[in-house]
């Protein structure tokens, strides 16, 4: 592993995952190529009936008319399958109390948005504004302290010989593939013997550790961190930290913001933790928040709209980080399939 | 590397300080400072990975002992079997499982159909407006589940949700929350929320697919659905089982959306999937039954898990 064996791993060893790939391409390309060939010699004769097949044009392959308007519906229809309910949640949070479930359920009618905004934050004084205070709180400090830490360990995966390195990874693989929700019983039975309980730190210890974070750190740091950089930072009487703080994470930044994102989201969309090692209201993130309030509902103790433009505005910010911040999803979810 | 780099980095820099710093001393002196580096996150995972699970394993060896009268006073005494044995006779807590794999047998195929082919749809060459229909799949992956849950809750709801209502239309009636349908009514929120994040997923590799590939498909006369079938599904196979781990994995946690669902019907009860089973014995203060039923869950996923990848890292290598 430490020294390269063929050109194809010569960049560096941590990038044993573009090398899987890459590998794993050449034999299903070899593979497809042979078939080809294969199928080749059948189509010659088939083929030769079919006319002009028209110039290649680089990756604009021709299409006709009746393909565009086949593909194009069948994809129409997936997207109203995607997006009507979020608008329906938004044409219901728009609806004045008590007209929640009156007129159209697709379409606007006694609009009241903000009167209703202004009651959901107006509620017991404002527990909603503390809940989502509280979502914020976990996932920007547990996101940004997990992301720090999962970058420093990737780093070091993909960087640095150690005892244990090869050990670690794999524990880190196991990790990702043994979800977060089957922990979340056992650390409380855990906390509850330590009486952190009740605590932001019961939410945000846990959330801290994210191995994917880790994962995702290696791959980033292997492809974007060249070895020369490093090596030249420290021929300059760099030490190693000044080196990873002050050259490699600034290469490292789009990673960053990757990594961020996935620990953000998973923090602030986690239920079953908080949910679970929380339990005075004031401590609560947004999710747990509303399935209480609709717990209420059944209980008739609170409107049925009040979760409805909750579950809205507890949405809304995802969204709008969703679709600002595209490129860094794309490349976070490239990277794990890379696998 | 460290070594293969030394001797490939630039000639004068390189003569200035390879007296002083062999490669040999270098290597271990930057290995010494990766317990900086490694040390917190090894510290917060034992902590909080592998720590609950000991405990838990701890815990579980216990029986609840509870005094003749059951007033209050209960004793946990050492039994190591006691709750494991249990688990294999509880009706609820195997039912609970066999409902999960019933679910996931079910539920990825069609997930991972759907996402394959809205991944291919838009990958070829007849779409247009490819930047909206791949954002509007992966819009629901920003919902957080108990929204998304919550949120087809209403729509279900048969006394004023709008589903009924726009079946209706179709001239289909249907109570998704009745007792035959629930197990589909949780499938369609996970299908909902997932499917577009598995499509990114393929649809990232299917990008990968080299041109020239396709080009001499088209040359050789290869309609679009064969070059699709025959050429593309095939390249991002690797792809497809990642989503495939993942999505079996997804299942076998399903916590959220039944749990919110069984807010607003009776169909779900509380030990509807095994995660719910151990929450129900931990609101019965049973805690070493809850630890057991959580280590044979974690186990479970583990085994299974390592079985998967081990029968498809063979299968694509």
């Amino acid at each position: 592993m430490t020294t390269s064996r063929t050109p194809v791993v010569a960049e560096t060893p941590g990038d044993r995952p573009r090398h899987d790939r890459s590998a794993r391409e050449g034999v299903a390309r070899k593979r497809s190529a042979r078939k080809r060939s294969a199928r080749k010699a059948a189509a010659g004769t088939r083929g030769a009936g079919k006319g002009p097949a028209g110039g290649l044009r680089g990756d604009s392959i021709e299409t006709t008319a009746t393909s565009r308007i086949a593909v194009t519906a069948v994809l129409a229809l997936t997207a109203v399958y995607f997006l009507f309910p979020l608008w329906w949640l938004f044409v219901a949070a728009t609806k004045d109390a008590g007209y929640t479930f009156a007129g159209s359920p697709l379409w606007f009618s006694n609009f009241d948005l903000f009167g209703n905004i202004g009651d959901l934050f107006a509620y017991k004084d404002g527990i909603f504004a503390v809940w989502t205070a509280n979502s914020a709180l976990y996932s920007i400090v547990g996101a940004g302290l997990g992301t720090l830490i999962a970058v420093a360990t990737g780093y070091a995966l993909a960087k640095y010989e150690f005892r244990g390195k090869g050990v670690l990874f794999g524990v880190v693989l196991g990790a990702v593939l043994i979800p977060k929700v089957l922990f979340t019983l056992p650390l409380f039975l855990m906390f509850s013997e330590t009486g952190i309980v009740n605590t932001y730190l019961a939410v945000l210890l846990p959330s801290i550790v994210s191995p994917f974070g880790v994962y995702l750190g290696r791959v980033f740091a292997a492809s974007s961190v060249p070895d020369e950089v490093i090596e030249a930072a420290r021929l300059d009487g760099a030490n190693e930290g000044r080196i990873f703080f002050g050259v490699s994470l600034k290469m490292m930044a789009p990673a960053l913001v990757t990594i961020f994102l996935f620990q953000f989201v998973e923090i602030w969309n986690n239920f079953l933790l908080p949910s679970q090692v929380l339990i005075s209201e004031n401590l609560r993130p947004v999710t747990v928040g509303l399935v209480s309030w609709n717990a209420l509902v059944q209980a008739g103790q609170i409107e049925r709209h009040m979760v409805i433009i909750g579950a809205f505005v507890a949405v809304v910010p995802l969204i709008v980080a969703f679709l600002s911040l595209q490129r860094f999803w794309r490349s976070g979810l490239a990277a794990g399939a890379i696998k | 590397m460290t070594t293969s780099l030394t001797s490939a980095a630039p000639p004068p820099v390189e003569t200035k300080r390879a007296a002083s710093t062999p490669p040999q001393r270098r290597r271990s002196r930057t290995g010494r400072y990766a317990i900086w580096f490694v040390g917190p996150f090894v510290l917060l995972f034992v902590a909080m990975y592998i720590a609950p699970i000991l405990f838990a394993v701890y815990k579980s060896l216990f029986r609840i002992q509870r005094d003749a009268l059951g007033l209050g006073g209960t004793q946990e005494i050492f039994d190591p079997l006691f709750n494991y044995a249990y688990a294999l006779g509880d009706e609820k807590f195997i039912s609970s499982i066999g409902r999960v794999l019933l679910f996931g047998v079910v539920q990825v195929p069609v997930m991972l159909a759907l996402a394959l082919g809205i991944a291919l749809l838009i990958d070829s060459a007849s779409a247009r407006a490819k930047g909206f229909f791949r954002l509007s799949s992966f819009a629901p992956y920003a919902v957080p589940t108990v929204v998304s849950a919550l949120m087809w809750s209403f729509l279900y709801s048969p006394t004023n949700g709008p589903m009924g209502q726009l079946l209706g239309w179709l001239g289909i009636e249907a109570n998704f929350l009745s007792q035959d349908l629930a197990l589909w009514a949780v499938a369609n929120v996970v299908t909902w929320g997932w499917t577009g994040y598995n499509m990114i997923i393929i649809y990232a590799a299917l990008q990968g697919v080299p041109g020239d590939v396709l080009e001499a498909a088209k040359l050789d006369g290869a309609s679009p659905w064969r070059t699709a079938w025959s050429i593309k599904v095939p390249l991002v196979r690797p792809a497809i089982l990642l989503t495939t781990i993942f999505s079996i994995i997804g299942s076998a946690q399903l916590y959220n959306e039944p749990f919110v669902l069984k807010q607003s019907t009776g169909a779900i009860d509380a030990s509807y999937t095994p995660i719910m089973a151990a929450q129900a014995s931990l609101q019965a203060a049973n805690y070493p039954y809850a630890a057991a039923q959580s280590v044979l869950l974690a186990v479970g996923v583990a085994v299974l898990s390592v079985l998967f990848f081990r029968l498809t890292s063979r299968r694509s290598s």
